[in-house]
């Protein structure tokens, strides 16, 4: 069985679907690539698949589980983390609590709990701070500065500043940092290096391609198509919520839907 | 006994009434997704206008109603050009809190004018009343029906065939664009609120008139009957909020014909409550839409705290303890004593509406709460007033949390429509509830602070009592903010679809803080009545929870010492100045207004 298996996966917003019909098998430790032009309907794929919107047809299959329509803090559980097209840090935030916050799910507090019951150990133990729960947070905190190395100098020297300070390329940055704090067992990218320079995409490509050598198993949405040609194990490609092909990245890229999508020389009549 | 029939009439009458609010306040929300809480301010202005004016000119009613919705529409104009148009860009919490700031003037300024007491306002109208099947139709009804239908047919021609409706209509849908397209949005803004101004203002008057009396207390009530009434019909839809506006007329006249008046307002609240939680969005809107406020962007401004290093509170902590050693201050430490009071109130709001960014508008409900529950432990159960304390916190805890529950998983400005509306409920219920709360009459014969059999009313020992329960209620939420909740309940603020993907999960948060803040609220509000020996259901008014909100706003958002600090400003400085006493709500509005213009994080910044 796949990793991911999703069915039929359908999003409508009144006239116009979103997602139309899409079937995705995404093995454990791949790097799938959802390439496609602007509004083809990858972001609510992510959407649908995160928990942050609804599916109106169609099954997804996380690890064997039906997760469709869970919501996305139960998906944060089982093991899925996403970053956002636009960023979304946590702006009052010191660098290093965005990253813990994507520890979240990892804490013991949290982790076995009981409704009524384990919220209220939680307000207690953090009042009290046992040695057990103080622990955690020391090793939890050396751990977010191991993460952050990852990024070499960019992030270390800020580690306590608000993310608002921060240049865009920093803040996605921190929202990776963020989902690898989660432990994540599938990583989903949309558009990681989106506002950022040649250096800092190479850079970025990079890091992608050392969390793939780790085996997490990571799906990319990306319009930079260099990088998504050289990371990708395979490729999908979107175009009106349809998906128009699928394969490795060098059948992807010579597919003549997939150049008539990206051109446009269907919607424009050949005037190009 | 008045027949179904007459109940239906004044059902529709008091509907057109908030129609005429409401549809004002619907056309500011849509233009620019505010909730004007000075809309009942403009009422009460427009209703004593109507009374000056047929006092000391001998106007005739049509020419009163011009003058009045030309006075109104007037200050309309005046308040988005001084109050709101100079906060265009800052954050969305910010223009709300200036209206709340410009009500506080507004009714101060009439008070100061026209003093609190009542005056009759006569329609001059000749007395006639028809019979009409089983009840009856006076002049009045009439009129104010025909006002209703015509104001209604004139907006909608507006919004519909004139240049300038359309675009309202534009900028109702998309600012940016209109303003791309070269619609002046500023005239849009002053057009929308000197037509809502001039409705709000004939409301008041013709309220005055129906009622023949009107008082300088009546703005809170018509705000939150024109915002319920909005609600219903779905926020920023003009004719869902002249829907709303009978629906909710009506709801209200069946119900003092069920139970009696004292339920006219708890009908209300409980069917706001209903709309919030099941359909959010207003009665119209279908049940899978987008979000109303916006996905992104920033709830609280960036802001770089000031950091009070530990020494320096210490400090401060022991000179306020040996302050009742000076000889002869009682005064001062009854004044202090109060802000001590009020910085638990201030310490338990920060934590709600500053760290998890829920802008509360009902935190005097857990004063309330927390000073029934120790004042009737103690009194009716005999238990030892030290433990009555501690108890009423945790009872405030769960009780506070659990009414405010069905409300966490609203956003925005919805959050802090839905607590007030709690707030009020609070309030109803202790005044209904005669078993327990012994109803209007109130609870006297408190016992006063004791603790181990030794007596603690002197001044000085309730300023040392205060002042320690405070300062060990600051410490705890400090250590608790530390550790992992900190960042917790700061990610749902930043940005609650963040934190949700990450695991947060919301309702868990909210209720952690609502308990905590509840558990702190209820100690203040134990004690208050200890100290008291007599509460009613009027002890903890919902202008407290207004003043908390400033203190909270003038210290910085979560920020605790920031809390203390502006709960001391706020609560004791005008008490030591005399003189000042009596411009006390002057001074909270003017303050409310040029912090949110010039401070919005607060004197100590958003922690």
């Amino acid at each position: 069985m796949a990793f991911l298996e999703i069915r039929g996966l359908t999003r409508r917003f009144g006239g116009l679907t979103a997602v139309d019909a899409i079937d995705i098998d995404f093995a454990e430790g791949e790097l799938l690539s959802i390439i496609g032009p602007n509004g083809a309907g990858k972001t609510t794929l992510f959407n649908l698949i995160s928990g942050h919107d609804t599916p109106d047809a169609g099954s997804i299959l996380f690890d064997g589980r039906p997760i469709a329509g869970l919501k996305p803090e139960r998906l944060a559980a089982l093991g899925m983390a996403r970053t956002f097209q636009h960023g979304r840090v946590f702006a009052n935030l010191s660098v290093r609590d965005n990253v813990l916050v994507g520890a979240h799910t990892r804490l013991s507090l949290v982790r076995r709990s009981v409704p009524v019951i384990g919220p209220v150990v939680e307000l207690f133990a953090a009042l009290l701070r046992p040695a057990r729960v103080a622990a955690e947070e020391a090793a939890l905190a050396a751990e977010v500065e191991g993460i952050v190395t990852l990024f070499g100098e960019r992030l270390t020297p800020r580690l306590d500043q608000p993310a608002y300070s921060l240049s865009y390329a920093n803040r996605r940055r921190v929202e990776i940092g963020r989902a690898l704090a989660l432990h994540p067992r599938l990583l989903l990218l949309d558009e990681p290096t989106a506002g950022m320079n040649e250096t800092e995409t190479a850079e970025m490509m990079e890091i992608i391609g050392r969390l793939k050598a780790d085996g997490l198993s990571i799906l990319l949405i990306e319009h930079k198509l260099d990088l998504v040609m050289r990371l990708s194990d395979r490729v999908i490609v979107m175009d009106d919520g349809e998906k128009i092909a699928e394969g490795l990245p060098e059948q992807v890229r010579n597919d003549p839907a997939v150049i008539e999508a990206y051109l446009g020389n269907r919607a424009v009549g050949g005037a190009a | 006994m008045s027949s179904w029939f007459d109940y239906t009439v004044n059902g529709l009458i008091i509907g057109n009434i908030y129609a005429l609010l409401a549809v004002g306040l619907a056309l500011i929300f849509g233009v620019s997704h505010l909730i004007n809480f000075a809309h009942g301010s403009v009422y009460t202005v427009g209703a004593y206008v109507g009374w000056a004016a047929i006092r000391y000119l001998h106007t005739p009613l049509p020419a009163t109603m011009l003058i009045v919705v030309a006075v109104c529409a007037g200050l309309g104009i005046a308040i988005e050009r001084l109050g709101l148009r100079p906060l265009q860009g800052s954050a969305r919490i910010a223009p709300l809190l200036a209206t709340i700031g410009i009500s506080f003037v507004l009714d101060q300024g009439l008070n100061l004018i026209f003093t609190p007491d009542p005056r009759a306002l006569s329609s001059g109208l000749p007395n006639w009343r028809w019979q009409v099947g089983g009840g009856t139709i006076g002049i009045m009804d009439l009129l104010i029906g025909a006002i209703g239908i015509a104001s209604a047919g004139v907006l909608f021609g507006f919004l519909r065939f004139s240049k300038l409706g359309w675009a309202v209509r534009a900028t109702a849908q998309d600012r940016d664009a209109a303003r791309q397209m070269g619609v002046d949005t500023d005239r849009v803004n002053r057009t929308v609120f000197a037509i809502a101004s001039g409705l709000g203002g004939l409301s008041g008057m013709l309220v005055g008139m129906y009622y023949n009396h009107i008082d300088t207390a009546m703005s809170f009530n018509a705000t939150l009957k024109g915002v319920v009434a909005q609600v219903i019909g779905g926020m920023g839809n003009v004719p869902g909020a002249i829907f709303g506006s009978l629906l909710l007329g009506l709801t209200e006249s069946y119900g003092v014909a069920l139970f009696g008046s004292s339920y006219r307002n708890l009908f209300a609240f409980v069917l706001l409550l209903a709309v919030l939680v099941l359909r959010p969005n207003g009665l119209f809107a279908s049940a899978r839409q987008t979000p109303p406020e916006p996905m992104t962007g920033t709830f609280i401004a960036p802001s770089r705290p000031v950091r009070v290093p530990a020494w320096a509170l210490w400090a401060g902590f022991v000179a306020a303890a040996l302050l009742p050693l000076v000889p002869d201050i009682a005064y001062i430490l009854q004044t202090l004593t109060n802000g001590w009071l009020y910085a638990m109130l201030a310490l338990s709001l920060t934590l709600v509406a500053g760290t998890v960014g829920q802008v509360s508008l009902g935190h005097a409900a857990l004063l309330a709460i927390g000073g029934y529950a120790s004042a009737l432990l103690a009194l009716d159960l005999g238990v030892p007033v030290p433990f009555a304390v501690l108890a009423a916190g945790f009872i405030t805890a769960v009780v506070g949390t659990a009414l405010v529950f069905p409300a966490f998983r609203l956003r925005g400005h919805y959050i802090s429509i839905a607590t007030l509306g709690i707030g009020e409920i609070v309030g109803l219920v202790i005044l209904n509830w005669e078993g327990l709360t012994r109803g209007p009459i109130g609870v006297a014969g408190i016992p006063p602070l004791e603790a181990g059999g030794w007596e603690l009313d002197s001044p000085r020992a309730t300023y040392w009592v205060t002042l320690v329960v405070m300062a060990v209620l600051g410490l705890m939420q400090a250590r608790l903010l530390r550790g992992h909740l900190g960042r917790t309940f700061r990610a749902i603020r930043e940005d609650d679809i963040a934190a949700r993907t990450y695991g947060i999960s919301l309702n868990r948060y909210k209720g952690m803080a609502f308990a905590y803040g509840g558990f702190a609220a209820g100690i203040s509000g134990g004690i208050t009545a200890h100290m008291y020996s007599y509460i009613n259901h009027e002890t903890f008014t919902s202008q407290i929870s207004v003043l908390a909100l400033t203190m909270v706003i003038l210290g910085g958002l979560g920020n605790l010492t920031g809390a203390i600090i502006g709960a001391v400003a706020l609560i004791s400085l005008p008490e030591m100045f005399r003189f000042a006493a009596e411009y006390r709500m002057l001074i909270y509005g003017f303050t409310l207004l040029l912090l949110i213009r010039f401070r919005p994080q607060g004197v100590l910044g958003t922690v």
